[in-house]
């Protein structure tokens, strides 16, 4: 019992971190949630053969307990593509800040130095001197 | 086995060979490439043809790849409504590649005909496939290839664009998975005619699981759908998208669709038990929703290629709201009102390309610049496109929309759903027609003083629209026939024991 609570409360914890960035401005946050969140759904598929401990993925009459394999091939076919397309969207989010200067995901021309503060102290310090 | 036995898997194979040889063959030679491509395209729609002709008569035809038995293994269904959706893919498909070898959009990046071939992949392995993993599957390759066609072209209006609508598809994607797990911990099968045996016996302790889990897969369709209030990602990416691909996008949303009336009577349906058509209620309010939204969208466009973009939200809901009443009668005049919403859509795309080409700096924007050459031509194609898109007699938008409203007044127990859904379709007609009067005029009609753009050196980019009208007068001149096949894939559809029957035979022992 312990142990569903343990995956259960990991799922949750994750899904809630990604959805939280998955809502964040900007596309290095987004790409964080969409890992984090690929992990919970992995996971979440993982258990959706239940959790048997110590048991052969392998249906036979004689076994009584055995581990459901078929998941196991899902998260490997959602692994694969999730991992895929992170890497691809990592690529795709790089070469639009690159091509316009700004890596807001709803595609506001906010120039990065202003959102990291680093704008705002130049001209006020040019301001002092 | 002969050869007849393996048709079923062609509509996959093809592009999936297509792809790679295409890939190898443009690195040397364009031309190699483009026949290629425009092989593969005539092939499909050859196959398409055949698997029709032999749906036609009602038999399902469930193909085992690797001979698994069926609740097990993964099997392709071909019946009425898979048939139809290839054809109509493989028309489209080729009136998409024409315009883009014709205009030479092909040429603008360097990948365009792998990722078209296994866009087509994606859109027929998503058509013909009976395993909700497999669809996930396919679902994930059509999405992965469109990825590289809306940026087909690079440009920052793409980038942004594409961030957005590969953000959005990813966490749909997991979405999808999450509904998917939770069906596989529920009924134990992946199979969609399986499953729709198993789901009357889930437990009434797991009763609200299920539920959950139909309306968290229903809502990914919907997304993909771009049904309100999950339309936010269409515009702005179809509106940027290379035209020839924006056609063939007009098909994508309804794969969605398709996934809806797919799994909803086969796993949901009647025999659901509890569970029964528990997504229904949700799907009328959002259908009238997306037909207000789209059509006011379409009122108020600021360029050709958005308004189009538009017009495939608001049909996509008019479409549904003949789906959400779940009878044979609405279910056949949605079906042909989708063969004809994708056409009339994908010649809208093509037409606003074709203007902003003949406007120089002005593009496709919806404001009066000088006087071009080739004006009365071009207005009289995009007058044709704008009947069809909102539905005004002759062409076939016309019939779809009166055989829409014919079923929806005529169902039983609707109370007063019918008279939203007439006052909506209709209200929604008026706005489009002025919609598109008002583009129509200002791009047409008003000239400004000013340098005539210089006049095209061919008239190639006319071919493709051209075809789509076409097709859209055959499909009014042949809209007996038409909808008397859609209405028999809806009563198809809507009858699942005879579908699992073929699909599990030997296999339910």
């Amino acid at each position: 019992m312990t142990y569903e609570f343990l995956v259960a409360s990991a799922i949750g914890v994750l899904v809630a971190g990604g959805t939280y960035l998955c809502l964040r401005a900007r596309t290095f946050a987004v790409v964080l949630g969409l890992t984090l969140l690929s992990y919970a759904v992995n996971l979440f598929l993982f258990a959706s053969g239940r959790l048997v401990i110590g048991r052969p993925p392998i249906w036979d009459g004689a076994i009584a307990p055995y581990a459901d394999p078929l998941p196991q091939a899902l998260v490997l076919t959602a692994i694969v593509i999730t991992f895929g397309m992170t890497a691809f969207v990592v690529v795709l989010a790089l070469r639009s800040f690159l091509e316009t200067g700004s890596d807001h995901v709803d595609g506001d021309k906010v120039a990065c130095d202003a959102q990291d503060g680093l704008m705002k102290d130049e001209p006020s310090r040019d301001g002092e001197s | 086995m002969n050869l007849s036995a393996h048709l079923a898997i062609l509509p996959i194979l093809i592009p999936a060979l297509a792809a790679p040889l295409a890939l190898l063959a443009m690195r040397r030679r364009r031309g190699l490439g483009v026949a290629m491509a425009l092989v593969s395209c005539l092939a499909l729609l050859a196959a398409a043809l055949a698997l029709m002709a032999g749906a036609g008569d009602g038999t399902i035809t469930s193909y085992a790849l690797g001979d698994w038995p069926a609740p097990f293994g993964i099997v392709i269904v071909v019946d009425r409504l898979a048939a139809a959706m290839l054809v109509l893919t493989a028309v489209l498909a080729l009136i998409a590649l024409l315009h883009a070898v014709l205009t030479g959009a092909d040429m603008k990046g360097w990948h365009f005909h792998p990722l078209f071939q296994f866009q087509l992949m994606g859109l027929n392995g998503a058509f013909l496939t009976g395993d909700l993993f497999n669809l996930f599957v396919f679902f994930e390759v059509l999405l992965i290839a469109s990825y590289g066609l809306m940026l087909h072209g690079q440009g920052p209006a793409r980038l942004k664009a594409g961030v957005q609508y590969v953000v959005v598809n990813l966490v749909g994607s997991a979405l999808f998975l999450i509904a998917l797990g939770m069906l596989y911990a529920l009924t134990g099968t992946l199979n969609m005619a399986d499953m729709g045996l198993r789901v009357a016996a889930v437990p009434a302790a797991d009763q609200g699981l299920l539920r959950i889990a139909a309306l968290l897969l229903v809502s990914v369709f919907a997304l993909k759908a771009a049904l309100a209030p999950l339309h936010l990602w269409l515009v702005r990416t179809y509106a940027v998208a290379t035209p020839a691909v924006a056609a063939l996008f007009a098909i994508m949303t309804k794969v969605g669709v398709y996934a809806i009336i797919r799994v909803v009577p086969q796993v949901f349906g009647e025999a659901a038990g509890a569970a029964a058509w528990v997504p229904a209620p949700y799907l009328l309010p959002a259908a009238l929703a997306s037909a207000v939204i789209g059509f006011a969208g379409v009122f108020a466009a600021r360029s050709l290629s958005e308004q189009a973009a538009f017009a495939v939200i608001g049909s996509t809901g008019t479409l549904l709201v003949a789906v959400a009443g779940w009878s044979a009668a609405s279910l056949g005049a949605a079906l042909y009102y989708l063969a004809h919403s994708t056409l009339a859509g994908a010649a809208l795309f093509l037409l606003a390309d074709a203007a902003a080409r003949r406007r120089g700096s002005h593009g496709d924007a919806a404001s009066p610049g000088p006087a071009f050459a080739g004006r009365g031509g071009l207005a009289l194609m995009f007058m044709a496109a704008a009947i069809a898109a909102t539905g005004l007699p002759p062409l076939s938008g016309f019939i779809g929309k009166l055989l829409i409203l014919k079923a929806v007044a005529a169902h039983p127990g609707w109370g007063w759903s019918w008279a939203w859904s007439w006052g909506v379709i209709l209200g929604t007609t008026l706005i489009a027609v002025i919609g598109f009067a008002r583009t129509g005029s200002s791009v047409f009609w008003k000239s400004t003083d000013g340098d005539a753009p210089p006049a095209p050196t061919n008239r190639a980019d006319l071919v493709a629209p051209a075809l789509a009208l076409v097709l859209l007068a055959g499909l009014s001149a042949g809209a007996g026939r038409a909808s008397a096949y859609a209405a028999a894939a809806a009563a198809q559809v809507l009858d699942p024991a005879a579908g699992a029957q073929v699909v599990l035979g030997e296999g339910r022992r």
